[in-house]
């Protein structure tokens, strides 16, 4: 497969991700302050929602206060933003347009069609009228998108640079929205228990789309428990664990060597990452710290994206070469 | 809706010899849309427009701010060809292209056509399209042009003429196959009805063509597509050629030629490319030869194409048969090589380096369509009865300072056809470009892009110049009356 190629349909799959994980985010949000009525009077209740991108500076830079209206349209609509939904699915049907060729027409037309409906004028009114819908569907098009993927893409090296860019998106996602949600939430002691507690650990789950699958696990709301479920648990899609396994799997696939054989860069940055996420438990983790924890991960993260990307594809893609600049990690 | 009040006026209409007498061939779609409610046609027009936009079936426009893609806009009334006109098209085709490729086999080789006196050195030379590096060259089997695109005109009394050949990787294919795909969803009873000739199998045809230039014992060769990139205005040409044929689509960056072999940088390394099917002018193929400034090509492929170790179609230097200056001699082209006379006429050129005929232009420019001997896409002519006083000053003093470098023509009253303009029908001017691909032997694609110049009385064409396209239909056999109604969808 060409380089440029499989950079593209890594790209294409990150960024399709990442759209979607912000959509959720503050679907969860919205749904959250719903049933908090005195946070809503809050002026910075929507404030983690930009904490956890870590872009805080351009955030105050370019917005005055942090109201539902500009922390959405930051999120959802600010072409400026690297990582809004905007520029997230311009830079994803940007990747996608350039290997039509080889995913599936279906799946081209519908990432198409998601990036027209998110430019069309009138998308801004949608969002601030019918924001559960709004969010809602752009969610549902991404899964649509993934399915299509699954179920028609011969699953060989091009279906396997997708898994890859999903997967690592996705483990970086949780793992930056448990550890900002976490520290937010937990030192205010005097809510520990209360419903307040509750609806907020809660929030975080549905932010992950893990709430149900959470409760047949664990049943009642901990936050031990939430930490080790999206971090260490096997089954869970969304978990850590389960992504760095499945991309580990995914580039075992791609280079051909067999699983568990560690004689190159990549196979033992991915071993260390599943080194580390196979052999801690949680008791280990809460002594550290949470954050703590997290933080190596994430930058672990980083460093496997990186030398992916000097193994792979030594050449620059599509969107990297356009006005917008280099693609974001 | 319906065509009870459309009118042919002095044009020839491809549709209706007078007011309520379609042709032949057209009768069961006229008499289907007549039968039609009032909504009917619009809502089939609806949703072949969303089917294009859903697909992403765009072009790009150079020089426009607003927005890199637009969708080629598309009448969803179809041009219909009957049988005894194509057969004539295809032979005139056929014989105009294959002269073509031994005209650009001798002017890069022995020039007999030269020596024999039919055409002057400088006038070969001075052309612009002329390739020096491409002397002495005899690319595999002798192909020049594999893909070629003829531009067909009809005048008022429906004469067919050539209005121009194109043999530097004409696009628009796509469109052909992409409209067919929609209309086949728009008016599937109307297939049903009627012997349209399939064009389905044009990715298959071009495959095998480019496989053609590769040894049989190549068993897995690799066959690649050279794009510009996404932000060239055919890009999803390209890259709907490469998906329908399962090749690989490559731009200039993923090439690069070791010991003038060409390789393409693969996530396992590099891989040898045996055939490229290039969509990157001559000028941007090769920084090492070519144009310096070049980001788009392969440095060093040219000399790989002349090693043989690479195939490349069209072969570099293959336009100067299609630089509008020369296409005023091709029937003598055509005769000197086939010793037949040419099938189809070209439209009467006048070359403004002859100083007779630059006269002649210039007295009646009000009358001619001045064109730049090789620009394309409608970009900088001029069409005298449209044109301002001062728009014709200025031409004739470009014509006077590089007189080369331009043709005139006389302005051709271009056949019309029907299209769906709000609530009713209108003529609007079109012209036919089939495509042409020349393998084993030579291949017409039964139909071909039909434009249409959506502005009224318009008589440019291009998709540029805010013209659109329209499905062609070539009947199998010729229809002759019978009772078959046609049922309802």
């Amino acid at each position: 497969m060409l380089s440029r190629v499989a950079n593209s349909l890594y790209w294409m799959n990150r960024y399709l991700e990442r759209a979607e994980n912000t959509a959720r985010l503050i679907e969860s949000q919205l749904h959250m302050l719903l049933d908090l009525p005195t946070m809503r009077q809050d002026p910075n209740a929507w404030k983690p929602l930009v904490d956890i991108t870590g872009d805080y500076q351009y955030f105050s830079e370019n917005y005055k206060g942090y109201s539902r209206e500009n922390v959405m349209f930051f999120h959802t609509f600010d072409r400026n933003y690297p990582h809004s939904i905007i520029s997230c699915l311009t830079a994803a049907r940007e990747n996608a347009r350039s290997v039509r060729e080889i995913i599936p027409s279906e799946m081209w037309e519908n990432i198409n069609n998601l990036y027209l409906t998110i430019v069309e004028p009138g998308s801004i009114q949608d969002a601030a009228k019918t924001p559960y819908k709004f969010y809602l569907n752009i969610k549902m098009a991404c899964h649509l998108i993934t399915g299509i993927a699954y179920s028609t893409m011969s699953h060989g090296e091009a279906w396997n640079f997708s898994e890859l860019g999903r997967l690592l998106e996705r483990a970086d996602k949780t793992s930056r929205i448990l550890d900002v949600k976490y520290f937010i939430i937990l030192p205010r002691i005097d809510y520990v228990g209360s419903s307040l507690d509750s609806v907020q650990w809660t929030a975080l789950l549905k932010s992950t789309s893990s709430l149900e699958m959470y409760r047949k696990r664990f049943n009642l709301i901990s936050s031990k428990n939430i930490v080790d479920f999206l971090v260490f648990d096997r089954e869970f899609p969304r978990s850590i664990r389960y992504c760095i396994y499945h991309a580990e799997r995914a580039f075992f696939n791609i280079s051909g060597t067999p699983f568990g054989v560690y004689d190159n860069d990549l196979a033992r940055q991915f071993g260390k990452l599943t080194g580390k996420l196979n052999y801690s438990h949680i008791d280990e983790v809460m002594a550290v710290g949470v954050h703590q924890f997290l933080d190596e991960i994430q930058s672990d993260l980083n460093q496997v994206s990186s030398v992916i990307h000097d193994n792979f594809f030594a050449i620059k893609s599509v969107a990297e070469i356009n006005q917008s600049g280099v693609q974001i990690q | 809706m319906n065509f009870d009040t459309y009118d042919p006026e002095n044009f020839f209409d491809e549709f209706f010899t007078e007011t309520g007498k379609p042709r032949p061939e057209v009768e069961k779609l006229v008499a289907r849309i007549n039968s039609f409610g009032k909504s009917d046609l619009a809502t089939r027009r609806k949703s072949a427009n969303a089917a294009f936009k859903q697909m992403g079936i765009t072009f790009g426009v150079y020089g426009d701010n607003q927005g890199l893609e637009k969708i080629f806009p598309f009448d969803i009334i179809p041009r219909i060809v009957n049988a005894r006109d194509w057969d004539f098209i295809e032979r005139g085709v056929k014989q105009r292209v294959h002269a073509l490729n031994l005209f650009i086999q001798d002017i890069y080789n022995d020039q007999k056509i030269i020596k024999d006196g039919v055409l002057s050195r400088e006038f070969i030379l001075s052309s612009v399209a002329y390739r020096k590096e491409c002397e002495g060259l005899n690319p595999p089997k002798n192909i020049w042009c594999h893909v070629s695109g003829i531009d067909l005109v009809r005048d008022r009394d429906g004469q067919f003429y050539v209005l121009e050949d194109n043999l530097r990787c004409p696009s628009g294919v796509s469109y052909v196959l992409g409209n067919r795909r929609v209309m086949k969803q728009t008016w599937p009873a109307v297939f049903e009805a009627l012997p349209i000739r399939p064009i389905d199998d044009y990715a298959g045809r071009l495959a095998e063509t480019l496989r053609h230039l590769i040894p049989e014992s190549i068993l897995k060769p690799n066959i690649g597509i050279l794009t510009p990139g996404i932000y060239n205005s055919a890009y999803f040409e390209h890259s709907f050629l490469a998906q329908q044929m399962g090749e690989e689509l490559v731009e200039g960056q993923d090439l690069v030629v070791m010991d003038d072999v060409v390789y393409m940088r693969t996530t396992k390394g590099f891989e040898r490319i045996h055939v490229i099917y290039r969509r990157i002018d001559d000028e941007f193929l090769d920084p090492t030869v070519f144009n310096p400034d070049s980001l788009l090509g392969v440095p060093g492929i040219m000399k790989s194409y002349r090693k043989g170790k690479v195939a490349m179609a069209n072969a570099p230097g293959a336009g100067i048969a299609d630089d509008k200056a020369i296409y005023s001699f091709v029937p003598e082209i055509i005769k000197y090589y086939t010793g037949e006379d040419a099938i189809l006429p070209n439209v009467p050129t006048y070359v403004c380096e002859d100083a007779k005929q630059r006269q002649h232009v210039i007295d009646n420019i009000e009358n001619f369509v001045v064109k730049t001997a090789h620009g394309s896409g409608g970009y900088g002519m001029l069409i005298g009865p449209f044109s301002t006083k001062k728009e014709q000053k200025d031409m004739i003093n470009n014509i006077l300072r590089e007189p080369r470098n331009y043709i005139g023509q006389p302005v051709i009253q271009l056949s019309r056809v029907p299209v769906i303009v709000k609530d009713h029908f209108e003529g609007r001017h079109v012209d036919l470009r089939p495509y042409v691909l020349y393998g084993k032997d030579i291949y017409v694609l039964p139909g071909g892009l039909t434009r249409v110049a959506l502005k009224k009385n318009s008589l440019v064409v291009n998709s540029s110049q805010g013209g659109g396209s329209k499905d062609t239909w070539v009947l199998e056999q010729d229809m002759i009356k019978t009772n078959n109604r046609l049922t309802d969808v």
